[in-house]
């Protein structure tokens, strides 16, 4: 009698804890991130003894709002099963653009909107060339990332200086809280962010968009609009990567042809790391975010610790690696158990 | 039954008419569905069942003919269309999104919103309510992937509920399902009839066609044989109306099974006492020209592991074999094709059939192999190879451009089959050659193994049907659990007693025959 009483509450727990387990199984990668991002933190501050400060933290958002956003953008896309490599290069070129049209006179009330048009242009093409044409995803945006990228060139050779009040208003305000403070160009990602993850929660298309990643044959199969979501998300990353270039723009007071050059490897990074499967179907626009925390932290120990650079991009690949191994087997697993 | 042929039809589908390049897919076929009935739609594989569904349900796009829901004339360009109209499919396949939840998997694209966005809650106690309509009650808040097939099932219906579906079209819904599971699709069919839906059901097995049809339409190459009342209509007239062909060919195979072996030659080959470890205790098997000889067991019996052996696929060892009186080694497939022995595997999407090559590249890929690669099969050759055995195994269609995974399961077999006769075996190993296929298929296969036996050629045919096995074969080795039980002449024993012999005769004789 004793041991039924005892153990009741137990086994209520443990049931509670696998009705949790059931419904949210999709969620455990980015749980995994979200454990890593805080062991990281608690690591640094152990480490470094100031690591932890207002300034630090928000100097992580400013300084990677940019890539927030390209991850918002192409955890759409992941989702979906596809993948988006032009996301570097429109950022780049949208970025000059911004430079130029500026530098030209125009107000910012008409270059923002024309940058944004260009992103989705270029994204609109891919998003065709993947439904229309059945091209994969991997060689379409490929065609997207030389054409955005030739096109920056055309635009501009070399680095253009922005003077323009509104747009370095994005960069330079400072709303502070405390010692914490963000700027304007944080909140616009974090938008951004919320936004993306509003849509993919909460509409139809954002639904849609998980189906597709699922299997695109079932979708087209429950009278879902496939081809309007594949091209959409497309368009969705292009937006983003426009929004990213005005966001550089604003970040380094100048727009330059060569920025973002492999910038699409840490946002696909990020967004993986995030807990986004590459195969489509699971992931959140969260997790993104706190993909790009994760990769944001990594960069700034590095700079603390005045190591090469280089071990970025070996910690991130390294840390990629872990996170594929882990959904491969978190999808195996879920494949045996059926 | 009467006041019900009344009843205004709910679809009618006049002269449909579909040309796939090379194929008459559906030729001026009548289709006519009532509300409230469920209605079978049969036939061979490829005689047209699909793709008259996939015409309801705006998957192809028909080239002649008018389609009718509730009187008036619709075109359907997609799936969507189709269901706005109030048809709805549940595939075999189950085609639902296994990443999303249950309730999810119900509602998606038909979610309540409020001014947020989807209302999740609502959404969930939605689904809840049609899911418990059908007598399903679960977590709607649970992965659809940790669900059974049966389950999915029920979903999708449910799902085709919340379309409001006047017509719900079940493409071979029960073929993963065990009896239980069926027998809750089935009341829950029988529940929706009783509402008014209109069923379309698709199915291979003849006991559920009756138990659940109100009529049945027939289909056989592409064409309307016609439709009846399921009562009115005896099974066996029924195959005989889906084949075609009339089954007495089958009895003329079975003649062929009586045919007196010459044994007094020494065997073509012989195997005493090979065995493995931990695979097959010892068996012994002999072949003589012109002899087939069956091998009769369940599933995991050890039937494939006793021929896998004999072709070398697997290592035996223990015993050892003789070709024609003489000693030989038999290791691997490679001595096995050098003696010209042949092995066709039961799996025959993994090991057999290559489905980006064409018919005629399979076809041709044995006889290649053997020749070596150096010495290719060039223009006439090749062409001449696979138009003799296109046209002696029947592959429909008969074109040897066509890539082979676009065949149906039948016609890649009859492929498989041209691939290993095409390099003149004097064996050849057939493990489960009509698995899966339809009866007509069967049925050439059969007829083509029969011929051959009689031309000289040896075979050794394993079969899950029983009848087939006597039919064909001379000599039954009966297989359990892995020993062989004993070896029966077809002509003493009919099913019953083979059954009767495998699942009773073991035990008797198994201390002897195990050592």
């Amino acid at each position: 009698m004793s041991t039924t009483t005892v153990t009741a509450p137990r086994a209520r727990l443990a049931s509670y804890s696998r009705t949790f387990l059931d419904r949210h199984s999709s969620m455990m990668p980015t749980f995994a991130a979200l454990l890593i991002f805080i062991a990281l933190l608690i690591g640094a501050e152990m480490h470094f003894g100031n690591f932890l400060t207002p300034l630090n933290m928000s100097a992580l958002l400013l300084n990677y709002a940019y890539l927030l956003i390209l991850a918002v953008g192409m955890t759409f896309v992941i989702i979906t099963g596809g993948i988006d490599l032009s996301v570097g290069s429109v950022m780049a070129f949208t970025g000059i653009s911004c430079a130029k049209l500026l530098g030209e006179g125009y107000s910012a009330a008409v270059v923002i909107p024309a940058i944004l048009l260009g992103g989705a242009a270029i994204g609109l093409l891919i998003g065709v060339l993947v439904q229309y044409f059945d091209v994969q995803p991997f060689i379409a945006s490929l065609a997207g990332l030389f054409l955005a990228r030739g096109l920056a060139f055309v635009v501009s050779l070399s680095s253009i200086r922005v003077e323009n009040e509104s747009v370095l208003w994005l960069q330079t305000t400072r709303w502070r809280f405390g010692e914490w403070y963000i700027t304007p160009t944080g909140i616009l990602a974090l938008s951004v962010a919320a936004i993306g993850a509003f849509v993919l929660a909460f509409t139809r298309f954002g639904r849609t968009v998980y189906a597709v990643g699922g299997n695109e044959q079932s979708a087209r199969l429950m009278g879902l609009n496939v081809a309007r979501t594949k091209v959409l998300v497309y368009v969705i990353s292009g937006v983003c990567g426009g929004l990213a270039g005005l966001v550089l723009t604003a970040y380094s007071g100048a727009g330059y042809p060569r920025n973002g050059i492999g910038t699409e490897l840490d946002v696909i990074a990020a967004v993986v790391i995030g807990g986004t499967l590459l195969t489509g179907g699971t992931g959140y626009v969260l997790g993104s975010v706190i993909g790009v925390l994760v990769f944001a932290t990594i960069n700034t120990i590095i700079a603390y610790e005045g190591a090469e650079q280089a071990w970025t991009r070996i910690i991130i690949g390294l840390m990629l690696l872990m996170f594929i191994v882990v959904q491969r087997v978190i999808v195996v697993r879920s494949e045996r158990r059926r | 039954m009467h006041a019900e042929t009344e009843v205004a039809p709910l679809v009618e589908m006049r002269g449909i008419t579909i040309q796939f390049p090379g194929v008459l897919a559906l030729d001026h076929v009548d289709f006519c569905l009532r509300a409230g009935e469920v209605h079978s739609i049969m036939g061979e594989n490829g005689a047209g069942k699909s793709t008259l569904i996939k015409a309801l349900t705006g998957v192809y796009s028909i080239d002649s003919g008018t389609i009718l829901v509730g009187g008036e004339e619709r075109v359907f360009g997609s799936t969507a269309d189709a269901q706005a109209a109030g048809i709805s499919t549940v595939y075999q396949e189950v085609n639902l999104c296994t990443n999303l939840s249950v309730g999810e998997n119900v509602m998606l694209g038909h979610e309540p919103r409020n001014l947020r966005g989807i209302d999740w809650r609502a959404t969930h106690r939605e689904a809840a309510r049609y899911l418990a309509d059908l007598g399903v009650h679960l977590d709607t808040h649970t992965l659809l992937s940790s669900h059974s097939i049966a389950i999915q099932q029920l979903v999708a219906i449910s799902r085709a509920m919340v379309l409001d579906s006047r017509v719900l079209i079940l493409d071979e819904p029960t073929s993963s399902l065990d009896r239980d599971e069926v027998d809750q699709l089935f009341a829950v069919v029988r529940d929706l009839r009783a509402k008014g839906v209109a069923i379309i059901f698709i199915s291979h097995f003849l006991d559920q066609v009756y138990e659940i049809s109100d009529r049945i339409t027939v289909l056989r190459n592409g064409q309307l044989v016609g439709e009846y009342c399921a009562q009115d209509l005896p099974r066996a007239d029924l195959v005989t109306k889906m084949i075609g062909k009339v089954l007495e060919e089958l009895d003329d195979i079975a003649t062929s099974a009586e045919r007196t072996i010459d044994r007094s030659a020494a065997p073509l080959l012989r195997a005493t006492g090979i065995g493995k470890r931990g695979v097959l205790s010892p068996a012994d098997l002999d072949v003589y020209d012109g002899e087939v000889v069956g091998i009769a067991g369940l599933l995991g019996s050890g039937r494939t592991e006793l021929v896998r052996l004999v072709y070398g696929a697997d290592r035996a060892d223990a015993g050892h074999f003789e070709l024609h009186g003489e000693p030989a080694k038999l290791t691997s497939p490679r001595h096995a094709i050098d003696h010209r022995i042949a092995f066709s595997s039961e799996n025959r999407r993994e090991e057999g059939i290559i489905a980006d090559l064409t018919v005629g590249e399979n076809i041709a890929l044995g006889i290649q192999a053997r020749r070596g690669w150096l010495r290719k099969l060039r223009g006439a050759e090749y062409d001449a190879v696979v138009a003799e055995y296109i046209a002696a195994l029947g592959v429909r269609p008969a074109d040897p451009n066509r890539l082979a995974g676009t065949l149906s399961g039948g016609n890649q077999q009859k492929v498989l089959l041209a691939r290993w006769l095409a390099t003149a075996p004097e064996l050849i190993i057939l493990d489960e050659p009509t698995r899966g296929i339809d009866v007509g298929a069967k049925a050439d296969i059969q007829r083509k193994v029969a011929e051959l036996s009689h031309q000289g050629l040896s075979v050794i045919f394993i079969s899950s049907e029983l009848e087939e096995v006597l039919r064909l074969a001379q000599r039954v080795v009966v297989m359990r659990d892995r020993h062989q039980i004993g070896v029966l002449d077809s002509s003493d024993v009919d099913v019953d007693g083979l059954i009767d012999y495998m699942a009773n005769q073991g035990d008797a004789q198994s201390e002897g025959s195990v050592a």
